[in-house]
């Protein structure tokens, strides 16, 4: 029987993960972007995720008192202790993929953090709190960029339209809940996910319509991210941010 | 579309206010395509380090200035006009709160 | 006080005839022959006034200005690259986080600079084409490659460090919109070296490991920081009118002087060896003696064959190319909103 502690501690690795690895993803724009100024705004938003990732981690580690750090946690779990959603580990693609998957995720960041803000537990209610004012301007930021691909020239059209088809099947797992779910809900600590995506659904339809794009049908929905259950990619993206830690397990940096 | 030719987008001009009260400040300028573009480019740019409460942009070509050539005409004839300051007006000795 | 001396009353009002009654450009200078317009132009620089984009310049003035700042602009964002290449690999989330807020700041940097250069007259699709077709440089450091987690320690001590001696003194240059920049970059940058001497002063510390690494990053980085303040005063040709005209306010060899008497004993406290046999304090001069500079080395950089310099031009390319698409279905976006509005 899972303890409500141990259930706490893996919905922070899923918050913290997911903020993490995106955070990472976007750091991947760093000098890539196509202006100089988006380039910029793209940073910007790695830093908010690694700073939410943080603030996650670090809980989740003082929860497990194991004498473990944010970096402990961070650095030193394989590929199968990650929690993050698919869909934060999605390659960047093109500047359009980008967009896509992020404001897929923001929409449902900025309804599940909106819900989180009156959770009983205080630390998850006050990371909701701060944290809502970065994902509100992150979804501005993605929303308006969909709009302006979506209603752009024909080329920009397609190859959006194209990238919200790709990244479809990867948003049910949002969604999906289990045991963990089920004991923090019961507490007021978690929100029930059917809730939310009651909302991400009107946000995404809304700024779909604006942008004369075609929401894709819900088909197949690949899950995993409850059973840690990854794609190829996560294992190469923590290859790179692990790197040192793991080449140099006594060093400190 | 068949006329866009790849570019950066209009120069913006972008006003800080960094406090309520205070005027807002040239803080300097970017590039965007739209209204919204340049607003959140200015807060990316100009409002890192907690600079700012409000900003203003406007397209730098809706921005009028007076010529180098006009400063003499514009600001000189102000020079002589000392009556404008407070320090011109001779008190008598001993008044206060004036 | 120029302002006064140039002209007298009735000049004035001639000037303000014609301003009024339309003829195109009119300007006091229009009455001066050339000598008088430069005269009267380094009155101004003199007396520390600076220069305004809509003022009259040399057009040397202009163009020794546009090639410096747009130097100094895609400095900064190739700058960007070799420090980008540890962002994902950064051993802590704290020090990955200062890393990337510190190569966001060079990205504004270039940004500002880039601004600033615009007011001359050129545009920043133009700046970036002169880049991408080799005609502008940016500062030769950028070519090295960054092997080791180290090197962002060293970059940010040295590289950043030498940066910030340049910029501290341009702050006064005499063009207004490039000082302004400047100004706003110091701010900025003051906590750049920082971060990077902590980085190896961390490691230095560390591990036998970490300290050979910080000082393997040290010997390489070491030579290459003091060339980026450009060869010695007697092979610079730029360098006259540069200083007469107070765009540079001290020169190459006086910054690189300054960079070499602080840092020298910076290393000592983290106790790190500059790789330099000959460099040693000189009671008299009240600064320190240092060897010869490969400046074979530093032409050969300069002219594309230093280790990354295909490499930060292809990636540069890549990331311009790959946006084009996203820019021209922006500019098509307002275009569409722009004739919605004139409909309604």
């Amino acid at each position: 029987m899972m303890t409500q502690q141990d259930a706490l501690i893996n919905y922070c690795l899923r918050l913290g993960d997911s903020s993490l690895i995106l955070g990472q993803r976007m750091a991947e724009w760093c000098s890539n972007g196509p202006t100089l100024e988006e380039d910029i705004a793209l940073t910007n938003v790695s830093l908010d995720l690694f700073g939410q990732a943080r603030t996650m981690l670090t809980y989740a580690a003082n929860l497990e008192g194991k004498g473990n750090t944010e970096d402990d946690l961070a650095y030193r779990r394989s590929e199968r202790e990650y929690y993050n959603t698919l869909l934060s580990e999605r390659p960047n693609g093109h500047f359009g993929d980008t967009i896509a998957r992020n404001f897929l995720h923001d929409a449902f960041l900025y309804h599940l953090y909106t819900a989180l803000k009156n959770s009983k537990d205080e630390t998850i209610a006050a990371h909701a709190a701060k944290s809502i004012k970065e994902i509100a301007y992150h979804l501005r930021h993605t929303g308006e960029w969909v709009v302006r691909l979506g209603d752009g020239t024909e080329e920009s059209h397609q190859k959006i339209q194209q990238s919200f088809d790709d990244l479809w099947m990867f948003t049910g797992d949002l969604f999906e809940m289990n045991e963990v779910d089920d004991i923090l809900i019961k507490a007021g600590v978690a929100v029930d996910l059917n809730d939310i995506k009651k909302n991400w659904d009107s946000t995404v339809n809304e700024v779909l319509q604006r942008a004369t794009l075609q929401r894709p049908k819900d088909d197949y929905m690949q899950t995993g991210r409850l059973q840690g259950m990854h794609s190829e990619y996560l294992g190469h993206l923590l290859t790179d941010m692990q790197y040192l830690q793991r080449a140099y397990p006594d060093a400190t940096w | 579309m068949d006329n866009i030719k790849d570019n950066q987008g209009d120069v913006w001009e972008v006003f800080v206010q960094s406090k309520p009260g205070l005027p807002h400040k040239h803080a300097g300028s970017l590039h965007a395509t739209d209204k919204e573009m340049a607003l959140q480019n200015a807060r990316d740019l100009y409002t890192r380090r907690n600079e700012g409460t409000c900003i203003w942009v406007v397209p730098s070509n809706f921005i009028v200035s007076s010529l180098p050539e006009d400063s003499e005409s514009f600001f000189d004839p102000s020079d002589d006009k000392i009556y404008r300051h407070p320090t011109h007006y001779v008190m008598p000795e001993g008044a206060k709160h004036i | 006080m120029l302002k006064k001396s140039s002209t007298d009353k009735n000049q004035l009002f001639v000037d303000y005839f014609f301003v009024k009654f339309g003829q195109p450009n009119k300007n006091i200078y229009n009455n001066m022959d050339e000598q008088q317009k430069l005269d009267a132009f380094q009155a101004k620089i003199d007396a520390e006034i600076k220069i305004e984009p809509k003022d009259w310049m040399p057009e040397e003035y202009r163009k020794h200005l546009q090639r410096q700042i747009s130097q100094h602009a895609h400095s900064e964002v190739i700058g960007m690259q070799p420090e980008g290449n540890w962002v994902l690999r950064a051993p802590s989330l704290r020090a990955k986080v200062v890393l990337l807020a510190k190569i966001q700041d060079e990205a504004g940097h270039g940004q500002y600079l880039y601004a600033a250069g615009e007011t001359l007259g050129k545009s920043r699709d133009e700046f970036i084409e002169e880049l991408q077709t080799e005609k502008a440089k940016y500062s030769s450091i950028f070519n090295y490659p960054t092997l080791t987690w180290a090197d962002m320690g060293a970059v940010g001590w040295l590289v950043d460090g030498a940066a910030i001696v340049n910029q501290v003194s341009l702050q006064r240059t005499s063009y207004g919109p490039y000082a302004r920049a400047m100004v706003r970059i110091c701010k900025e940058e003051s906590f750049h070296q920082r971060q990077g001497y902590e980085i190896i002063a961390h490691m230095a510390k560390g591990t036998p490991e970490q300290k050979a690494m910080a000082q393997d990053a040290l010997n390489r980085l070491w030579w290459p920081s003091l060339m980026m303040f450009g060869p010695h005063d007697a092979d610079s040709p730029n360098l006259g009118n540069g200083v007469k005209w107070k765009i540079k306010r001290e020169t190459n060899d006086e910054l690189r002087q300054k960079f070499i008497d602080k840092t020298v004993h910076q290393a000592e406290v983290i106790g790190l060896t500059i790789p330099d046999p000959d460099l040693k304090w000189n009671e008299e001069t009240g600064h320190y003696d240092y060897g010869k500079i490969d400046w074979d080395e530093f032409w050969n950089v300069v002219k594309g064959n230093g280790p990354c310099n295909k490499q930060r031009l292809e990636h540069h390319k890549r990331a311009h190319n790959n946006g084009k698409w996203v820019r021209e279905a922006a500019l098509a976006y307002a275009q569409k909103q722009k004739a919605k509005q004139m409909v309604a």
